[in-house]
């Protein structure tokens, strides 16, 4: 494995945890988002997600670096899984480790939500009736945010 | 030549994922220019514009070799 991958097979989320934890570390979060089956009342049959795959990778490893600025003593792993998807697969896979437990959920949501605005990484949601690529989630039309 | 690169909706839009264009010394905002010319869809798009794996601005002169990218808004996680 690598510390920030697109990756196209199902993901264990042990092996990141296993990876950002160190004797120093007190706290591990290991956050997976998973393929929900029904969004606003629209049940989705499937998922196909989409990544430009070397970019996604370095964007991934910049949240990396923004997290261990940011929150000193931290230690990160991401994963993310393009293709095919049913209904409760893993599709992202965050681990922080830190000294202490705040640091470590906080720096966990940052990761995700940073994710969402920077990482090129595309979801089409496949219905009964139909299929749409999702975009726009949080609405940033702006190259980088610092 | 500059080498682009289409993604998800924006690749079905324009019926091609790769293609070369010569536009060497030339601006992103005259790539733009020119991919909503070519492709009347892409203005809905509100995709940004990646040369050589990173975010560009308008302003950002493309060199021959680069390899630029159309990505339309992300939706990971």
């Amino acid at each position: 494995m690598k510390a920030f991958e697109i990756v196209t097979e199902a993901i264990n989320p042990q092996i990141y945890a296993d990876f950002v934890l160190r004797p120093e570390a007190g706290a591990v979060t290991l956050f997976t988002g998973h393929v929900r089956e029904w969004t606003k009342g629209v049940r989705t049959m499937y998922l196909s997600y989409e990544a430009y795959v070397p970019m996604a990778e370095k964007k991934l490893a910049q949240i990396g670096e923004e997290i261990e600025q940011r929150w000193e003593g931290t230690k990160v792993a991401i994963a993310h899984r393009i293709g095919e998807l049913q209904i409760s697969d893993i599709a992202v896979v965050i681990a922080v480790s830190s000294p202490h437990r705040k640091t470590a959920y906080e720096a966990n949501e940052y990761a995700i939500e940073r994710i969402k605005e920077i990482v090129p990484i595309w979801k089409k949601e496949i219905w009964e009736d139909g299929e749409e690529w999702i975009g726009d989630q949080k609405k940033k039309p702006e190259g980088e945010l610092t | 030549m500059i080498q682009l690169h289409y993604f998800a909706g924006l690749r079905e839009q324009t019926g091609v994922s790769e293609e070369q264009v010569d536009m060497a010394g030339r601006t992103v905002e005259d790539l733009w220019q020119w991919a909503t010319e070519k492709y009347p869809d892409f203005v809905s798009g509100a995709a940004r514009v990646a040369v050589n794996e990173e975010y560009a601005l308008p302003t950002d002169v493309l060199e021959t070799g680069d390899v630029v990218a159309f990505i339309p808004p992300v939706s990971g996680g």
